[in-house]
C-alpha cells in the first residue's frame, strides 16, 4: 500500500486552479523530485499532500498513522517570539535534550543548539528544518524547495544529506525543486508539474564528460543528475491548456 | 477572609491581579500572533456587549463575552478571505465601539455610566466580579497550559503543524474563544480602551528579557501583576484613575526592561 495516494486531484485558490488531474502515489522509500516552473502549483501539491490545504476534487489518502518529517520552503520566525534551536525541536511534541542533540549532530549543525532560531543564516535554517524532520522517524520525508539559496555546492552537500538520511531511516522523500533539469540523482522518478502532469519519467546519471562537468561545476560529487525532457506534446483530448509547454531547457546549450 | 474581602481595596487589588493572571500568557500569543488590532476590535465590540447585556436583562460579563466572541469569529472569517485585514480590522474595531456608545445611550430608562465600561471601575468590584474574573483567568489560564505546545508550534508554520497532524483552524477559534474571555473578564478593571494595552503591554516588556517563549509567558504575568499592583497603589496615592495608572505602571516597566535590554546587548 502506498504512503500517500492522490487520485485526481484538483486543488482550487478562488477561482484559479492551481493543480488539477493529477493522480500521483508515494511507496515507501523511493525518492520522488516534483520538478515545474514558478507557479506551477509545486508547493500548492504539495501542501495538500500533507493535509495543509484541502483539495476541491479527488482525494488523497494516506497511510493510517502516516509519520510525515515536513521541511518548509521557508520558516519566518517573528523576532517577538523568542525561541532556541533546542526549544524548537521540542515542538509540538517534546522529544528531550538527547533526541535534540542526536538529530542535529546527524544533519551537521549540533553547535547551533542554544542559537535564536531567529537569527539563524537560510543554510543554517534549513538543516536546522531537516534535523525537526528526522525527530519522529518519519515514513516520509516532504521537502519544499530544499535548496533554494543554496549554490552547487551546497545543493549537492544537502542532496548527499538527504540520501544518507533516507539510507538510514529508510524513508521515502518527496521534493519539489524549481530546478526543471537538474535533480538529485537519487531520485527514482521525477515528475514535472505545470498545473498538471505534463510527463513522468527517470533522470539520467550525470556522466564524466567535460560538458556535464562545465555545467555542474565540479566536486558535486554524483549527487546531481539530469532529467531530460521537453514538452514539445499536444494535448490529446483536445482540451485547451493554457499554460506554456516550452520552459527554458538550459542543458541543451550545454550539449 | 470575608472580612477582608469587605475591604474595597483588597477586592480591587484582587481584581486587578486576577486581570494579569489572565493577560499574561495569553498576551504573549497576541503579540506572537501579531493580533493587537484583533484585539482591539474584540475589546471595543465589548461596549456594544454591555448595551446588549442591558437591553436583554442579561449578566454583562455574559454580554460581553458573547458579543467579544461574536466580533472575534467575524474577524476570523473576514481576514482568512481578504489579503488585507487591517484596515478592515479597523473599520471593525472603531465602527463596532461607535455603535456601541450608540446603543448605550440609547438604552431606555437605564441610567448607564459608560465611563466605567470604557475605562473601568475597579474600585466597586463586587465579590462576585471577583469570582468571574478569577474564574476566567484559571480557565485561560488551564487551557493555554494545555494547547501550549500545538499554539506553539502554529505560531512558527501552520504547514509544519498540519504536517504533524494538528489541526490550527480549531486552535486559532480556541485563541479568538480565550481573547473575548478576557475581554469579558478585564472590562471591570481596565475597560474596554485599555484591555489591549493590558495583554501587549506586559508581553512586550518581557520580550526584552526572556530566551524563550515559557520564560516569556512567565515574565509577562509576573510584570503584569507588579503594574496592577503597583498602578493601583499609584491611583490611590495620587487621586488618578485606576486602570489608567495600571497600563502607566505597565509602560514604565516596558521603558525599563528596554533600556535592559539596550544595556546587556552593549
Amino acid at each position: 500500500m502506498p504512503l500517500i495516494d492522490a487520485q485526481d486531484i484538483e486543488i482550487s485558490h478562488g477561482a484559479t486552479r492551481a493543480v488539477f488531474g493529477v493522480s500521483l502515489s508515494i511507496e515507501a522509500g523511493e525518492i520522488v523530485t516534483i520538478v515545474g516552473p514558478n507557479g506551477s502549483g509545486k508547493s500548492t501539491l504539495l501542501r495538500a499532500l500533507i493535509g495543509a490545504i484541502p483539495v476541491s476534487k479527488g482525494a488523497i489518502k494516506r497511510a493510517p498513522n502516516l509519520r510525515v518529517g515536513y521541511v518548509p520552503q521557508k520558516l519566518h520566525v517573528d523576532p517577538t517570539l523568542p525561541m532556541t534551536v533546542r526549544r524548537f525541536l521540542n515542538l509540538p511534541r517534546r522529544v528531550g535534550g538527547q533526541a535534540v542533540r542526536s538529530a542535529l549532530a546527524r544533519t551537521g549543525v549540533q553547535d547551533l543548539e542554544k542559537r535564536q532560531i531567529s537569527k539563524l543564516s537560510g543554510g543554517q535554517l534549513q538543516r536546522v528544518l531537516l534535523a525537526r524532520a528526522i525527530l519522529n522517524d518519519p515514513q516520509v520525508l516532504v521537502l519544499d524547495e530544499a535548496t533554494q539559496g543554496l549554490d552547487q555546492p551546497g545543493s549537492a552537500d544537502f542532496y548527499h544529506l538527504i540520501e544518507a538520511l533516507r539510507d538510514e531511516i529508510g524513508c521515502a522523500v518527496l521534493m519539489v525543486s524549481h530546478e526543471l533539469h537538474v535533480v538529485m540523482s537519487a531520485t527514482d522518478r521525477v515528475i514535472c508539474l505545470n498545473g498538471h502532469i505534463c510527463c513522468e519519467g527517470t533522470p539520467a546519471v550525470v556522466t564524466a564528460t567535460e560538458a556535464y562537468r562545465e555545467l555542474f561545476g565540479t566536486g558535486t560529487g554524483g549527487a546531481l543528475a539530469l532529467y531530460r525532457h521537453d514538452h514539445d506534446h499536444a494535448h490529446s483530448d483536445g482540451e485547451a491548456c493554457a499554460h506554456d509547454h516550452n520552459h527554458p531547457h538550459e542543458h541543451e546549450a550545454a550539449e | 477572609m470575608s472580612d477582608l474581602l469587605d475591604d474595597f481595596m483588597v477586592r480591587a487589588i484582587l481584581a486587578a491581579v486576577g486581570t494579569a493572571l489572565a493577560c499574561g500568557a495569553l498576551g504573549c500569543f497576541v503579540v506572537w500572533r501579531r493580533m493587537a488590532y484583533f484585539g482591539d476590535a474584540t475589546a471595543h465590540a465589548a461596549i456594544l456587549g454591555v448595551a446588549l447585556a442591558l437591553l436583554f436583562s442579561v449578566s454583562i460579563p455574559l454580554g460581553v463575552l458573547i458579543v467579544a466572541l461574536a466580533m472575534g469569529l467575524l474577524v476570523g472569517a473576514l481576514s482568512s478571505t481578504t489579503t488585507t485585514p487591517d484596515s478592515l480590522l479597523g473599520v471593525l474595531s472603531h465602527g463596532a465601539l461607535a455603535i456601541g456608545l450608540v446603543a448605550v445611550s440609547l438604552m431606555p430608562n437605564a441610567r448607564v455610566d459608560l465611563d466605567s465600561y470604557l475605562f473601568g471601575d475597579i474600585l466597586v468590584v463586587s465579590k462576585v466580579d471577583l469570582l468571574v474574573i478569577w474564574g476566567g483567568a484559571a480557565v485561560v489560564c488551564a487551557v493555554l497550559a494545555w494547547r501550549w505546545q500545538a499554539l506553539l508550534a502554529e505560531i512558527l508554520s501552520n504547514d509544519l503543524a498540519y504536517a504533524s497532524g494538528l489541526n490550527p483552524r480549531r486552535d486559532r477559534m480556541l485563541l479568538t474563544l480565550l481573547i473575548a474571555a478576557v475581554v469579558a473578564v478585564s472590562i471591570k478593571v481596565v475597560g474596554a480602551l485599555l484591555i489591549t494595552a493590558m495583554l501587549i503591554i506586559p508581553a512586550a516588556a518581557a520580550r526584552l528579557i526572556a530566551r524563550g517563549p515559557e520564560g516569556m509567558a512567565v515574565w509577562a504575568t509576573v510584570i503584569g501583576v507588579v503594574a496592577a499592583v503597583g498602578g493601583l497603589y499609584g491611583a490611590r496615592e495620587f487621586g488618578t484613575p485606576a486602570g489608567p495608572s495600571i497600563i502607566c505602571f505597565a509602560t514604565a516597566i516596558f521603558c525599563l526592561a528596554s533600556a535592559f535590554g539596550q544595556f546587556r546587548r552593549a
